[in-house]
């Protein structure tokens, strides 16, 4: 029972981790259909400004609630020039974006490792949560990672608010949904992506924060992740966050479980065969937006 | 050439052009027909290389082994080098890539036609150039604790060999009374040829192995791991995870309630440069199985410490694969000064024998193997990010790269 | 595969208009056999002269590499798939050569050196058996990763995964290649891979002047795999994969079958990746997952975008170029190259996207990827197209860019 509530736990939260990354690429990649490989790197850019608050404001753990908004804008504003002085020029070729970011980011890991050096570096996590709260029946529950779940769940609570209830939200569904006609209704789409950009990118920075708990600070702890959050906004199909929502869980929960029954290495090797049988099934995803396209 | 026969004929040509040169290959299969570059000392400097990752998943760890060697040549080059030569260093980067690395040992060798190749990390970055100096009949000097089973006639092991570190740690556990381990490791060569010993080590001396579990390479992930090991309730967990995965593996095990108290890990990975990397919150009270802290007593040490700090920053600490790296480059000079010459042949024929005052203490080289005597220390990670130790074995151990006089392990070779 | 009928080793009809697409720009047949002999010239003759028994090693290397490129020009310069798992079929064909020639090292009965090391085992996995005969290794190192590909590409293209799906995909494949075969330490070497190759059918690779041999056998396969693309691209076939790259909807509307033109262009690049891969092998003496995973998948494809996707000899071109500049780079600035690196496919991917072959005006040809006029002469966009799920996410080729206004207005049409 422990077990199970463990593993269970344990998959959420991987869900929530894979959920926090997919949400900016399920905005990039779903919008605009940039594959932004340099993704990772926004995260990187995340932790290290964690880092760095953490050494020049206060050494206390609770900079960490500081370093969220400062390491969305962070990101958000890299994302913003990656935009426009790359992207922007690629809109016609989508699969070119995927190259030209990785370029970008063997530049930033590098630039990373030169600036900060190449080991790791530590932050320190408030004490609060290093441990874990304990529920009835002997379970526990790990305070790191109820806090990321808690992040992940805000961050699409805000995102969804967001997207339907503000102009700007309103705006970026048209432009998803028919961009040439929101173009002709006089929305400046330009401007639009380029807001997209940023809060896709921003997402990246507040789970580079979150990941400072769970993971290692330093040049490649973006590229890890980066794979499995593209596969969770694919599978969960493009133009509309639930679908990433529902499968960032689902594949954490099929990742613990698969891991617990027999190993990490076979468990990857069986989410990949479930996402080609899946999509063999929903060839785009689990939702799609409906579209007379004849793509 | 339009027409299809035209294609046909260019096709054929192309095939009997190659196949025309390609029966210029020599069917000797004579091993010794390998032709040995050597060095080029024709000058007032000695070229050495420096092989190691400084781009890529590995350079967290093996850009500091490249700076410890850097200081040995500098030191010995202020001391008037080698041979009355000054050392030139010229570095690659073998960019966390097997056969690049493989690639940049063999522009070493014969391109620059340098002395010696101080370097690689991983087992799998060794593996890679091993053919490339035995064929070269060069010499490569491989700083880094390692899983043994090797004993390559270019090569020279200046870290500790299985003998020299975990089975120590082993005897460290025993001696406290741990009756169960838990293996954690990283998805390659090394742990899961550690993981064998200890197996046949815990047979032998009536431990019990209650799981073992590897992640890949580079895996943040430990959620279920951290599961299982907990819900294993062994007396100590035998880590021998690299790189990043401690520093997921420890943050997990620490949110898992689990602590030096009730469930001791011992680490063989893990030194001071990647205790800083970690965290002291999730570390303090673990320990640690290596030849070499920044603590360890001594003039040589103090030496080497300071003059590390003084070269690349005060907050930098120094670590065992780093003196080893150190010790490697002090001990070649010390074989080419006895063997009077750079010539590769006769620096292994002075090799054995030679010893020399590291900062771990005296080590010597072990003729026959390769390898150098160590002394085995288990240390404890304070608060401050130091290791200090709280064991040792008292006198150098004799390197046992095959475990040849442990008889509970006659069946691991 | 109903539908597929243009047969793949037909030469055009030199009546039919003449197709002019040849390997060197505005070339008539002529000096295409030219360049072939000029490109034979230089690798048969002046390289191994000119170039030290190192260099001429690595450029061995790097010509695998171009193998692997000509196959990606097909499917992703011609096909529109971007596979960013080649890496997968090269190590297929690495692994395959990789096993026979250990297992010959090895001698009869023998097990690999590192079996008995890290596996202890007792006898061959049964699996590994087949490869002791060279008449099973050397059809499987093409043969096999041509099987997987067929595997995997008639269930993604059937179901119409593509684009960034399909380039995702394949990159999650090459990241599940790897896992799988670091998890099988025992048997497949682990993170190691098979190392410490002594022997190529009988010649010792220690050996400077089998080395030199070994670059004369992948230098005249780089040749004739040309020879076959050329022949792909000219054929019926290949004018039907460009069509499906530009248009997938109007070539089904045409009865074509679309999904099994993809997969035979997928196929055909897996099997030039598995040979390159099985030629690597005697040429480095080591592969690894190192060469499998998802790095080396997207710098083929990096390869490629840099020489000019849509071309013939652009990705070879790239890929050497890519492959040359990286070892030069690292040789240079081993502590900064990353960055001059990085700049490079930043620079020649964004704003040059013809790659090098358009800088230099190589095989202005129909049926070539739009993007490629030169980038001062191309039309500035102002609306980004491919977006959302409205519009088709289309390889390499951007149809919208260069389609006549009617027919973009017909798309609108259809979106709207």
């Amino acid at each position: 029972m422990t077990v199970l509530f463990g593993q269970l736990f344990t998959g959420v939260s991987i869900g929530a981790v894979l959920l926090l990354i997919a949400l900016g690429l399920a905005l990039t990649f779903g919008q605009m259909n940039v594959i932004n490989m340099a993704h990772g790197e926004f995260i990187m850019a995340g932790a290290y400004t964690t880092y760095v608050l953490q050494q020049t404001i206060t050494g206390a753990g609770w900079s960490l609630l500081v370093a969220l908004p400062v390491a969305f804008v962070v990101a958000g504003t890299m994302g913003v020039l990656l935009e426009v002085l790359l992207i922007r020029r690629l809109y016609a070729r989508p699969l070119d974006t995927l190259l030209v970011t990785w370029g970008v980011s063997l530049i930033l890991q590098q630039l990373a490792r030169d600036v900060f050096g190449s080991p790791n570096v530590q932050t320190r996590a408030p004490d609060l949560l290093t441990g874990n709260i304990a529920l009835p029946g002997g379970l526990t529950v790990a305070t790191n990672r109820l806090f990321i779940l808690t992040l992940a769940v805000a961050a699409v609570v805000a995102l969804t608010l967001a997207l339907r209830l503000t102009p700007l939200g309103r705006r970026i569904r048209a432009v998803v949904q028919n961009r040439d006609l929101a173009a002709v209704s006089g929305i400046a789409t330009a401007r639009v992506d380029r807001t997209t950009f940023f809060i896709g990118s921003g997402l990246a920075g507040l789970a580079g924060v979150a990941l400072t708990l769970l993971g290692p600070i330093g040049p490649t702890m973006g590229t890890n992740l980066i794979i499995d959050a593209f596969l969770v906004v694919v599978v969960g199909g493009i133009g509309q966050l639930k679908g990433s929502v529902i499968v960032a869980f689902a594949l954490g929960v099929l990742q613990a479980t698969g891991e617990y029954l027999t190993t990490l290495s076979v468990a990857k090797v069986l989410v990949f065969v479930a996402i080609v049988a899946f999509l063999q099934w929903r060839p785009q995803g689990l939702f799609t937006l409906r579209t007379r396209s004849l793509a | 050439m339009t027409s299809f026969r035209g294609r046909i004929l260019a096709g054929a040509l192309t095939l009997v052009a190659t196949a025309a040169l390609a029966a210029c290959g020599s069917k000797t299969t004579d091993a010794a027909s390998g032709t040995g570059v050597s060095a080029d000392v024709s000058g007032d400097t000695v070229k050495v290389g420096l092989l190691n990752s400084l781009s890529g998943t590995m350079a967290i760890s093996e850009v500091t082994v490249r700076d410890s060697i850097m200081l040995a040549v500098e030191e010995i080059n202020a001391a008037g080098g080698v041979l009355g030569k000054k050392i030139q260093p010229v570095s690659e980067d073998g960019a966390s890539d097997w056969p690049t690395f493989a690639e940049k040992a063999e522009k070493l060798i014969s391109q620059d036609r340098v002395a010696a190749v101080f370097g690689c990390w991983t087992s799998a970055s060794r593996k890679a150039v091993k053919p490339v100096f035995e064929r070269n009949k060069a010499l490569l000097f491989y700083p880094v604790q390692y899983e043994g089973l090797e004993q390559s006639p270019y090569i020279f092991y200046t870290g500790a060999t299985t003998n020299q570190q975990i089975v120590p740690g082993l005897d460290y556990l025993k001696a406290q009374g741990k009756k169960s381990v838990y293996l954690v490791g990283s998805d390659y060569v090394f742990p899961r040829t550690a993981n064998k010993i200890i197996k046949a080590y815990a047979e032998a001396n009536g431990m019990t192995v209650l799981g073992e579990d590897y992640a890949p390479l580079g895996s943040t992930e430990f959620g279920t791991i951290v599961n299982k090991v907990r819900s294993s309730k062994a007396d100590a967990v035998f880590n021998t995870l690299n790189g990043d995965s401690n520093v997921a593996f420890f943050k997990e095990y620490t949110s898992a309630g689990l602590t030096a108290e009730s469930m001791p890990v011992v680490s063989v990975s893990i030194a001071e440069e990647e205790v800083k990397g970690i965290g002291t919150q999730y570390l303090t009270g673990q320990l640690t199985a290596w030849n070499y802290y920044q603590t360890t007593p001594g003039a040589a040490n103090e030496k080497f410490v300071a003059a590390y700090k003084a070269k690349y920053g005060a907050e930098k600490p120094t670590s065992d694969p780093m003196e080893a790296a150190y010790v490697a480059v002090h001990l070649w000079k010390a074989m080419v000064e006895k063997a009077g010459s750079f010539d590769v042949e006769q620096v292994r024929a002075a090799a054995g024998g030679i010893t020399f005052e590291a900062p771990e203490g005296t080590v010597t080289v072990d003729g026959p193997t390769q390898h150098i005597a160590k002394t085995a220390r288990i240390g404890r990670i304070g608060a401050d990010g130091l290791i200090t130790e709280v064991w040792n074995s008292g006198q150098p151990i004799t390197p046992d790269p095959y475990l040849k006089s442990y008889p509970w392990a006659s069946g691991l070779s | 595969m109903s539908t597929v009928t243009a047969p793949t080793g037909r030469t055009p009809d030199p009546a039919a208009g003449g197709r002019r697409r040849n390997l060197l720009p505005g070339a008539g047949p002529a000096r295409a056999a030219a360049g072939f002999a000029l490109g034979a010239a230089l690798l048969f003759a002046v390289a191994p002269l000119a170039l030290s028994d190192f260099r001429l090693s690595l450029l061995a290397k790097y010509l695998c590499l171009a193998m692997v490129a000509i196959g990606i020009g097909i499917a992703w310069g011609r096909g529109g798939m971007l596979t960013l798992g080649q890496g997968v079929f090269f190590g297929l064909g690495g692994y395959a050569m990789a096993m026979h020639l250990k297992l010959a090292d090895a001698g009869p009965g023998e097990l690999p050196d590192f079996m008995q090391l890290y596996g202890q085992l007792d006898e061959l996995p049964w699996w590994w058996r087949p490869f002791a005969s060279p008449w099973f290794a050397l059809p499987a190192t093409v043969l096999l990763p041509m099987a997987v590909a067929f595997g995997l590409g008639s269930l993604v293209f059937r179901r119409k995964v593509r684009g960034a799906y399909f380039a995702i995909l394949s990159q999650a494949l090459a990241m599940a290649m790897v896992i799988l075969l670091v998890g099988q330490q025992g048997t497949t070497g682990g993170t190691n891979g098979l190392t410490d190759i002594q022997g190529f059918f009988g010649y010792a690779l220690t050996d400077p002047v089998n080395q030199r041999m070994v670059y004369f056998v992948i230098a005249g396969t780089l040749l004739a795999l040309l020879l076959l693309a050329r022949q792909l691209i000219q054929s019926r076939y290949g004018e039907l994969l460009v069509a499906v790259r530009d248009g997938e909807e109007r070539v089904r509307f045409l009865g074509y079958d679309p999904a099994s033109v993809k997969l035979v262009a997928y196929v055909v690049a897996a099997g030039m990746a598995g040979l390159a891969g099985a030629l690597f092998v005697p040429a480095v003496g080591i592969i690894s997952p190192a060469m499998i995973g998802i790095v080396p998948s997207i710098e083929f494809v990096i390869g490629v975008a840099v020489g000019g996707r849509a071309t013939l000899l652009g990705p070879v071109l790239g890929a050497v170029a890519v492959a040359w500049a990286k070892t030069a780079l690292s040789e240079r600035f081993p502590g900064g190259w990353t960055y001059l690196q990085g700049l490079m496919f930043v620079l020649v991917v964004a704003f040059l996207p013809g790659g090098l072959a358009a800088l230099v005006g190589l095989g202005r040809q129909r049926g070539d990827d739009p993007d490629r006029r030169r980038w001062w002469r191309r039309r500035r966009r102002q609306v980004p197209a491919g977006v959302g799920t409205t519009v088709p996410v289309e390889g390499a080729g951007t149809p919208e860019a260069t389609d006549g206004a009617g027919l973009a207005g017909a798309r609108t049409g259809v979106t709207a």
